[in-house]
């Protein structure tokens, strides 16, 4: 199991355990998690599953496909450590990880 | 039904209909803070899950039933969300404010949310019963076309919409051969424009999938009681081992309509997803709904909808702003193509090709004057993106920067 810290805009952190294999969108939705909203259910087609991943893991989380890359790049308030977690699988390598979400997703 | 209705966080809120909307509304009304009872009834054996990876994932074997499901068991014992899976509602009492179920029990409620869908449409044709003639809609529905496809298995497809094209290359990466039999002279003509279904059938052609146009459908053909053709018009038979049928869906508005309700296909409702009474409200994919952009009533049939009026009745019930207005999208997914549309090309007088169709990277703009209606990307999401927001924003475009692929989508969206 890893555990990944969600902090909301406001500062509220929730802290999971997630089973490895689920993405890290997964995992917030599956436990109502306000702030990421995923509506496409993880197909890499809508960006509001939009997240930051602090520095310290940005190496750890894999590389961005082009599609990602293209989405990302409108969605809101993009900044360099912006991922689309439906694209962050969990391994337990991620054991630890910290994830910021933006004040909106739409 | 005169009484001022105000919003009530501690009311007791009835939900029919525990698909992707349903489900999605007691979900949010849980994460908006609504503190009463909550009761959602579902006519499936199955907690509420995602329907698109039906045709997509599931039949390739890479979803289960929990990957799909929206939430985990747990989550509806610990949110306080009482379920009646397996509970059909045969009549609704707005009177009373009771849901009556076909096991005989009533239940009340202070607020009802519809989202009872839309179930498939059957061709009522000879044959149309022979085991092997599917539809899909349901998880039930994927897991017998999932156990029909395999390497050298022959797929029928009636229909050459999304269900059928999503299946059709599911199909093909099982091994499984698969014709598409479509009543028009071309596939997704009711939702796309000519240069995506040509797009489209080209793609699916070089993959093995072969087509019968402009072809309707007679009977189906079938041997000790499993379908082994389909017969056209005119005699000749597509063999096959399993027929899946995607010739559309009918939105179920009977419990509202027998309640007195207006439906106009569909149940019509406002932006607040609220019927002509102020205590029900109906959602997802049989809800009748304003389009602001267009200035239009229209049934969506997409999750983005379920989503965005599940967030709307939550919010009316609990007393909140509801959630920014969004315009009408949807994806699909096909071999190894990402198909996203913004938009309904309503009004359109002029369409602008951006982008390489040969290459598979492309996108259709369909404008009314300079203002962007609508968007079909196929593996383009800057244009999906930045046409979202075109379309949205109301913001003239330049019709030359737009069909110029060496000007950035966020240069034209300026």
């Amino acid at each position: 199991m890893a555990k990944i810290t969600y902090i909301e805009f406001d500062g509220t952190e929730h802290v999971l355990d997630v089973k490895p294999g689920l993405t890290v969108m997964e995992a917030a939705v599956k436990n109502n998690l306000p702030g990421i909203d995923a509506d496409c259910g993880g197909a890499c087609a809508c960006a509001t599953c939009h997240v930051y991943v602090d520095d310290a893991w940005a190496d750890k989380t894999g590389e961005k496909s082009a599609m990602e890359e293209s989405m990302l790049d409108f969605a809101e308030n993009v900044e360099p450590n912006s991922r689309l977690s439906c694209q962050i699988k969990v391994s337990d390598a991620l054991d630890g990880l910290v994830v910021r979400l933006p004040e909106s997703q739409h | 039904m005169s009484e001022a209705v105000v919003s009530d966080p501690k009311a007791k809120v009835v939900i029919v209909g525990a698909g992707h909307a349903g489900g999605s509304a007691a979900a949010f009304l849980r994460q908006y803070g609504h503190e009463g009872p909550i009761v959602l009834i579902g006519e499936e054996p199955l907690l509420p899950y995602q329907r698109p990876p039906l045709s997509k994932a599931w039949l390739k074997g890479e979803a289960d039933a929990d990957s799909l499901a929206l939430k985990p068991q747990e989550w509806y014992a610990e949110a306080n969300v009482a379920l009646r899976l397996q509970g059909v509602a045969t009549s609704l009492n707005r009177g009373d404010r009771t849901v009556t179920l076909a096991s005989g029990e009533v239940i009340s409620y202070d607020f009802l949310i519809l989202a009872t869908g839309a179930r498939a449409r059957a061709l009522p044709i000879p044959g149309a019963d022979l085991s092997g003639v599917l539809a899909l809609r349901t998880a039930a529905d994927a897991e017998a076309l999932k156990a029909a496809l395999g390497p050298g298995k022959r797929l029928a497809v009636v229909g050459g919409g999304y269900v059928g094209l999503e299946a059709a290359a599911s199909a093909r990466a099982l091994g499984a051969e698969a014709t598409v039999i479509e009543r028009e002279s071309r596939v997704l003509a009711r939702v796309a424009c000519e240069t995506l279904s040509t797009f489209f059938q080209d793609y699916h052609g070089a993959r093995g999938v072969t087509f019968e146009l402009n072809a309707n459908v007679e009977a189906f053909e079938g041997e000790d009681g499993r379908v082994t053709g389909v017969r056209l018009k005119g005699g000749e038979v597509v063999a096959c081992d399993a027929a899946l049928v995607g010739v559309g869906a009918h939105p179920n508005v009977e419990l509202a309509q027998d309640a007195g309700l207006e439906c106009t296909g569909g149940i019509v409702v406002d932006l607040e997803a609220r019927t002509s009474d102020p205590r029900v409200f109906a959602i997802g994919d049989v809800a009748h709904r304003p389009l602001p952009i267009y200035e239009r009533q229209f049934r969506l049939e997409s999750v983005p909808n379920a989503l965005e009026q599940a967030k709307q009745a939550a919010a009316a019930i609990v007393g909140r702003a509801g959630p920014p207005p969004e315009l009408p999208w949807f994806w699909s997914d096909q071999y190894d193509l990402k198909l996203q549309i913004a938009g309904l090309p309503f009004d359109a007088d002029s369409t602008i090709v951006r982008g390489d169709v040969a290459a598979a990277k492309f996108a259709v703009f369909h404008l009314k004057g300079d203002l962007v209606q609508a968007v079909e990307a196929v593996n383009a999401p800057p244009e999906f993106m930045a046409g979202k927001q075109l379309i949205a924003k109301r913001t003239p475009v330049s019709k030359t920067k737009l069909a110029d692929p060496a000007i950035s989508m966020k240069e034209v969206a300026a």
